[in-house]
């Protein structure tokens, strides 16, 4: 290795900040599945028969299925049997109704995690679900939102007191045979955020929902939905993060989403799951499943992810753009460092006519990273006037990493224009010794160019993530932001 | 054979049958060979889509069609027949095989420079030591893919040609394959074998072409295995008949500083699928791949290509184009990979696909696999339609749509075309693809 | 400000610089010429810092100090500039964040208070308008997009900004329409002054007709064959390089 790689490798490494421990008695299932451990899970949360029905009809489901061997990612199997499938901390109260009822190490917690909950200190502009393992803990501005007629609440809670719309919409758009992880989603999920924006409504404030696994031999199996009914828009923002375990925890969550006629919803992801440390022990395996349709005429759903932590990150969130006029956005950067892998991408289905897509990805493989492009483009004959473009654009750093594209591009209409760029290069040593021809320190170019390589995807996050985001990546804002 | 028993059973049934009539059936070794690459076949079967490489291509209509091995024979083809599907134009060495044998009356064979050697596999196979034929197999990996599997076993005849080193041919080698129309559905299995010696140069033609009402199976695989600095240059033009099937595949191993200059064109067939794996082995080793298909009505083209690089400074150019019309379905799937150590290596792979119909589909996935910083590696996949600008231009120049539209499609096809450095073949070309396209008889005027 | 001595370098094996002596004072302007491949740009990098370049013998000292055993960074701090030949393009880096991180950087080196957006942008625009260089540039990436002369415009216009002790210029004249000569001579005349010393590196003596050099140094083969005043740049565009070489061989 020249050193030119190794002090660049050097430059990327960094700790991970979120690795800590909370001590809190919990309420926890013995490791295992079967259906009974479903039952347990539907009682525990008191579910209607229907929602056990649709569990256990999934969990058989994904007893005839095998786990997918087609990413570009290596782990030893799995051992369902030997993982716990639900685990909350105790409390008094099955849902705590206001914040004054959550226990103080949790608020403790969050805060610690930059994620004040309390009311004094709650962060301007943005309503927060709390979900701590299997249970969503805390949710903030509930009232304020009510009043523009905005439902915002744990998907446990949206089952007792909106069953009529969960019924509706769950599993519309991600089946619960869908694929192996979305079924056993579907067999055993716990919690995981709800909305629904009423026809018109601008959604007040952005949406946000906080993840964080806790226990130790558990996995999170949370479940999001977020319905933007006509004409309404949403921004949501999830962040996710989890303690240091030499121990590989699972995390297989569902997102779908639906978008309305002219509707918009904006779903951004600051993925910070704990990464394994640098000889590649421990860390989330992220197998995760993310659609949303775009079910109404000139509806528009847009995903951005910055994906840096996870030891396996596998997701591919996509848009069905059955509306005409429907416009489906991906932003993606995802970081591999030390022994990381990911294969994540997006699906873009082309239904409607006039439907146009953009795929924007940037991989960024440092240390014995692994990083996968893996992306559908698909135009169905219905699909007049189609459009997508897509950029992919890998950098490597160190050359023990690899960088990998697979597009699957499959188009049934003459009158679709798709078209697809890729690139891959090192942190060109051009670059470097210009800025540091200029005073810059060796750290801060690399973290300018990094920075510069991911503007077009940073640029569509909201301010706060952005920020975060930023700093994930070791970026100093200092000179890099005016 | 018999119909009715599973199609790897019959292709058993059909090798027993046969076996004694292969070339090399005195020669165990061989014999050997042809057993256990038949075992390989018949362990795997044929592909189906849940393979990975077969995905968007379904080959069941072959699977269950039953195809004879063609006896050597002749007759019913006039000489007019071949004189047309010859380069006439081009002075070349010419082997024309008929249903996978040789013809030497129709073969044309001029005198030979100096560490040349132009032979028929099937005399090799006979005739040649051990020296000649070590090379056989050893790049096909017919261990991972069934058809060169079934090739090994079937293998009847194709060409030998081996340059030592620094020796040159002037004149490209034609290698005419024709696949004639009889009572029987056949099936051949050409197999060629190409090595170059250091600094050796050559031009190779393959031609496969499908008269009468051939309805055919073709399964051919060539393998090339290039001296330091070696340079071929290979064109490989597939035009079987419309109710034929061919299966091809060139694989290539490249030593230090040598080059490959490929052109494929593939027109005919049923289905059609073309398989070209280059190895950069050595360093500065460099390989331009140019490709053209065309499909109309039901035909189903799919272009599979690898280059790996494996060593420092090698260098890839590819360049893909489609042009589908009717219900025709098109697939390209080009996967670059850079193994470790391969740095500095420079891949630029491209793919344009124009769907003229709104029944015809394209799938194309140009795939990157980079193990290696230090490298320059990009690529690019487009499916659309002709640019409007252009159309609009030809029309405010008189040119009314439907010529103005063939004409860009001519452009458009012509870019694969025009780097053919052999004026009869281009020649011949550039008439296929105008008789292919729709208003033929206008832009012929323009042209 | 700048002592060179007995310099060597070789790159990929290759002896580029054989035995280079120089000395430039404060105040004064050097230009160094020679024909292609010379080793001009060579040396210009590597008294930047480029590590593609191996010092195998010699000492280079700028401001006392030893300059071969500095970062690329450390020089810059210290107030040494190079001017591209081939600036580089960054996608996705402002072009002015760049120069207000790399002023900052210098001005944190010599224990001046950073520049805030405002001051900063003060700074900035005075500059500006002297390489008529808009708006619109300053706001785009590094280089990205950027015509030829814009690029070497650029260059000087960040000379400016960043006020170096030694200003290397590389071929900054070359590429250059005679309008955009002018513009790119009359901000290095501006650069002039008592405590700041300009090496000029080029093929031809165009730039020379705007920037009057005190000195002129022929490169020829990795060696200083021939010193002289602007007299010699002159003669050197009547009469090329070969008779240069000519002497050479003779003596």
């Amino acid at each position: 290795m020249s050193t030119q790689s190794k002090e660049v490798e050097a430059l990327v490494k960094k700790l991970y900040q979120h690795g800590f421990y909370t001590d809190v008695e919990t309420d926890t299932v013995p490791p295992g599945l079967n259906e009974g451990i479903i039952r347990l899970i539907s009682k525990k949360k008191n579910e209607p028969e229907w929602l056990l029905e649709w569990r256990l009809n999934a969990f058989r489901h994904w007893l005839t299925m095998t786990e997918p061997n087609w990413a570009h990612v290596h782990h030893p199997p799995i051992d369902y049997q030997g993982i716990s499938y639900y685990s909350a901390p105790k409390s008094d109260k099955a849902l705590p109704k206001s914040l004054d009822e959550v226990d103080p190490k949790l608020l403790e917690t969050y805060e610690k995690l930059g994620i004040p909950l309390r009311e004094q200190e709650m962060l301007a502009g943005v309503a927060v679900d709390a979900v701590f393992d299997s249970v969503s803990v805390a949710t903030t501005f509930k009232e304020k939102l009510a009043d523009a007629g905005v439902i915002f609440c744990p998907f446990s809670e949206a089952v007792q007191d909106h069953p009529e719309l969960v019924k509706q919409y769950l599993g519309s758009v991600v089946p619960p045979n869908d694929n192996f992880f979305a079924a056993l989603n579907s067999a055993v999920f716990t919690d995981g955020s709800f909305c629904y924006i009423p026809k018109g409504i601008r959604c007040p404030l952005e949406l946000s929902t906080y993840f964080r696994i806790n226990a130790a031999n558990t996995g999170q199996f949370e479940r999001t939905l977020i319905i933007a009914d006509a004409g309404s828009y949403v921004s949501y923002l999830e962040g996710c993060t989890a303690p240091m375990r030499d121990e590989n925890q699972l995390h297989a969550a569902v997102v779908e989403l639906i978008a309305l006629g002219r509707a918009e919803i904006k779903y951004s992801t600051v993925q910070n799951w704990y990464p394994g440390d640098e000889h590649g022990k421990g860390g989330i395996y992220n197998f995760v499943t993310k659609r949303g349709e775009c079910r109404g005429n000139n509806s528009k759903i847009s995903w951005t992810q910055i994906e840096t932590g996870s030891a396996i990150t596998w997701k591919y969130p996509g848009c069905v753009l059955t509306g005409d006029n429907s416009v489906g956005e991906f932003y993606s950067v995802a970081v591999t460092n030390n022994y990381q892998q990911a294969d994540t991408g997006s699906k873009m289905i082309h239904i409607g006519k006039n439907t146009r897509s953009t795929i924007i990805s940037k991989g960024i493989a440092a240390g014995r990273g692994q990083n996968a492009y893996r992306g559908l483009v698909k135009v169905l004959e219905s699909a007049d006037g189609a459009r997508n473009y897509t950029q992919c654009d890998s950098l490597l750093m160190g050359d023990r990493c690899g960088a990998h594209t697979f597009p699957y591009m499959e188009v049934k209409n003459s009158s679709a224009q798709i078209e697809h760029e890729a690139s891959t290069s090192k942190i060109g040593e051009d670059q470097l010794f210009y800025c540091t021809q200029r005073g810059i320190s060796e750290e801060d170019a690399v973290n300018m160019i990094v920075n510069g390589f991911c503007k077009k995807v940073f640029k569509t996050l909201p301010m706060e993530f952005a920020v975060e985001a930023q700093k994930l990546l070791g970026v100093s804002l200092e000179g890099a932001i005016g | 054979m018999n119909a009715a028993a599973g199609p790897v059973e019959r292709y058993l049934a059909e090798f027993a049958r046969v076996k004694t009539t292969l070339a090399g059936a005195a020669n165990p070794p061989l014999q050997q060979a042809r057993k256990s690459a038949l075992a390989r076949f018949a362990k795997s079967g044929f592909p189906t889509r849940r393979d990975e490489n077969w995905k968007y291509t379904d080959i069941r209509a072959i699977e269950k069609r039953t195809f004879k091995t063609a006896e050597p024979s002749h007759d019913g083809i006039a000489r007019d027949r071949i004189d047309a599907v010859r380069f006439n134009a081009l002075e070349c060495h010419e082997l024309v095989f008929i249903n996978g044998h040789f013809s030497k009356a129709l073969s044309r064979k001029p005198t030979l420079p100096k560490g040349v050697i132009v032979d028929t596999l099937a005399s090799a196979l006979e005739h040649r030591g051990g020296e000649h034929l070590e090379h056989l197999s050893q790049y096909a990996n017919d261990g991972a893919n069934s058809f060169a599997a079934l090739n090994t076993a079937f293998m009847a005849d194709g060409a030998y040609i081996n340059l030592s080193a620094n020796a040159r041919v002037d004149h490209p080698i034609h290698l005419l394959f024709l696949s004639t129309e009889q009572d029987d559905a056949l099936m051949n299995h050409p197999r060629n074998l190409v090595i170059l010696g250091e600094q050796a140069e050559l031009t190779v033609i393959e031609s496969y072409i499908g008269l009468d009402g051939a309805k055919n199976f073709t399964n051919t695989v060539t393998e090339v295995a290039l001296g330091r600095g070696a340079v071929i240059e290979h064109y490989k033009l597939q035009q079987e008949g419309f109710m034929s099937y061919h299966i091809g595949s060139l694989h290539i191993r490249q030593s230090r500083d040598s080059r490959v200059y490929s052109h494929s064109i593939s027109l005919g067939g049923a289905i059609a699928r073309n398989d070209i794996h280059t190895v950069l082995a050595e360093e500065g080793a460099e390989v331009i791949l140019h490709g053209l298909y065309m499909a109309s009505n039901r035909q189903h083209v799919d272009n599979h290509t690898r280059i790996d690089h494996m060593s420092p400074r090698t260098q890839s150019v590819e360049l893909y184009k489609g042009v589908l019309d009717g219900h025709a379905r098109g697939v390209f799937n080009g996967k670059v990979v850079v193994h470790e150590g391969a740095v500095k290596t420079d891949a630029r792979q491209s793919n344009n696909n124009l769907l003229l119909s709104d029944t015809a589909e394209v799938d194309t996935k140009p795939e990157l696999e980079i193990y290696a910083d230090d490298v320059k590696c990009s690529h690019g996949a487009t499916v659309g339609q002709l640019d409007k600008d252009a159309l609009y231009y030809l029309r405010t120049r008189a040119i009314d749509e439907d010529a103005a539209s063939s004409l860009l499609t001519y452009a458009f096809a012509g870019d694969v075309i025009h780097h053919i450095k052999f004026a009869p073949i281009r020649a011949r070309l550039e008439q296929v693809v105008i008789r292919r396209l729709p208003n033929m008889d206008r832009i012929r005027d323009i042209l | 400000m700048l002592s060179i001595k007995n310099l060597h370098v070789k790159a990929d094996n290759k002896t580029i610089l054989r035995g280079i002596n120089l000395e430039v004072k404060a105040g004064e302007v050097h230009a160094i010429m020679g024909p292609n491949a010379s080793g001009k740009s060579t040396l210009a990098q590597v008294l930047a810092g480029r590590d593609s370049f191996e010092v195998t013998q010699g000492s280079v000292r700028y401001q006392g100090k030893d300059l071969i055993s500095m970062a690329p960074e450390e020089r810059a701090r210290e107030g040494l500039f190079l001017a591209f030949q081939y600036p580089v393009e960054i996608p996705g880096v402002n072009n002015v964040y760049l120069l207000k991180a790399a002023l900052n950087a210098i001005r944190k080196h010599r224990g001046q208070a950073e520049l805030d957006a405002v001051e900063f942008l003060g700074v900035v625009k005075e500059k500006m308008s002297l390489l008529q260089i808009n708006e619109d540039l300053l706001n785009r990436a590094v280089n990205e997009g950027f015509s030829g002369g814009e690029k070497k415009r650029n260059e000087i216009f960040q000379a400016l900004v960043l006020e170096p002790k030694l200003a290397i210029l590389d071929e900054t004249d070359s590429g250059l329409d005679i309008d955009a000569l002018k513009i790119v001579a009359e901000g290095v005349n501006s650069l002039r002054s008592d405590d700041r010393a300009i090496l000029l590196v080029t093929h031809y003596q165009r730039l020379l007709n705007y920037v009057i050099p005190d000195y002129v140094h022929v490169l020829s083969d990795g060696q200083i064959v021939k010193s002289g005043d602007r007299d010699l740049s002159l003669e050197l565009e009547k009469r090329g390089y070969d008779w240069v070489k000519q002497e050479v061989a003779n003596a």
